[in-house]
């Protein structure tokens, strides 16, 4: 099935990509997990952002704060008014935590490339090593959007008042307790589990094994199946805050969901809470 | 340049599905080394032919997925 979106401007094809390589008033970003990928070749003219060091507040646990960002997009060429097209590793997980916080701070035009860094690859598309260095913009960002952010009262008022749906987008296996994070990745919390009345609702469910997303009829019955309906607010959350952006993205962007927020606290707060509720398996 | 010989596959490793992607740019051959179901890519590496850049990633990752605790999953 084809992907047809609830707002198309918000995902393009790696073929419309490649026919916008040297667009002037567009912008390629790149955002990997794997942040030394960036430097084995990406897209012809994509920057790259660490999101370790760009995407974060590196003092404080937060996201960017808002004059940094305005340091970011403006050294990385971006004007307000500048198209931006992210995509990533991992089916664009960093990309959609990008775009995530770029919808925080209100840039109106930012999309994802659908299939990612793993798509354009696969496709033998071509690849550069040299580092474009744009020149600066003026980028003054909007006051930031937090209906699209929950903090933790909220989801605490969610779990007592059920007035959320709750979706737990990491693997069967966090969901339950058995592991405390990603096979392979450091345990950075102190109990397992999921946040009580959450839906185990993966996050990779919605993409299809090249990367893509999977069909809105696909997605719909996904969420639907599970009881997240676009009548009720939803909240996604995960390990630290990047895959729930993935499925936030799916929700809110693909699906047109009105009232989606993505928790970034997620397990590595709750999972960490003196006397907060857990539920297992 | 452009990523050549871009192969994708899925097998078990300690109890683990994995998913396996090697591709080749110019001489060099890349492998990264994700999990199924938690979607996190925690090895890679990479090598002079598929078989050398493969077999060092699945050293890697045979060796944090040895380090994963499983704990019962029960309220008590």
């Amino acid at each position: 099935m084809s992907t047809v979106t609830a707002s198309p401007d918000v995902l393009v094809s790696t073929d419309w990509v490649s026919q916008h390589l040297t667009d002037a008033a567009t912008r390629l970003v790149e955002v990997d997990v794997d942040t030394a990928a960036y430097d084995q070749g990406h897209v012809p003219g994509a920057i790259g952002w660490n999101w370790t060091t760009e995407l974060c507040d590196t003092l404080v646990r937060d996201i960017i704060p808002a004059d940094k960002f305005e340091s970011l997009m403006s050294r990385s060429g971006i004007g307000n008014d500048t198209t931006v097209v992210l995509y990533g590793d991992n089916n664009n997980w960093f990309a959609a935590w990008a775009l995530w916080q770029m919808k925080i701070y209100g840039h109106r035009d930012v999309r994802i490339m659908n299939g990612g860094r793993k798509k354009w690859l696969a496709e033998g598309r071509p690849l550069d090593t040299q580092k474009p260095s744009p020149t600066a913009a003026t980028y003054e960002a909007h006051p930031p959007d937090l209906s699209i952010r929950a903090f933790l009262p909220e989801v605490q008022d969610a779990v007592k008042k059920h007035s959320a749906a709750l979706v737990d987008v990491r693997s069967p296996q966090e969901f339950t307790g058995e592991i405390l994070a990603p096979p392979g990745l450091p345990e950075t919390c102190q109990r397992g589990g999921h946040i009580p009345g959450a839906k185990s609702i993966p996050w990779g469910k919605a993409c299809n094994e090249d990367g893509t997303f999977k069909s809105n009829a696909e997605l719909e019955q996904l969420y639907s199946a599970a009881g997240v309906t676009r009548d009720k607010p939803v909240i996604a959350y995960c390990r630290i805050g990047e895959r729930s952006s993935h499925t936030w993205f799916v929700l809110k962007h693909l699906l047109g969901y009105k009232d989606v927020k993505n928790y970034d606290g997620s397990w590595t707060e709750w999972g960490n809470l003196v006397g907060a509720p857990v539920e297992k398996p | 340049m452009k990523a050549e010989e871009f192969t994708h596959r899925r097998q078990q490793l300690a109890g683990w599905e994995i998913v396996i992607e090697t591709y080749r740019l110019g001489e060099t051959y890349f492998t990264t080394i994700s999990t199924a179901d938690a979607g996190a890519r925690f090895a890679r590496a990479q090598g002079a032919s598929k078989d050398e850049s493969e077999q060092a990633a699945l050293e890697k990752a045979a060796h944090w997925l040895s380090q994963t605790r499983r704990f019962p999953v029960t309220n008590e």
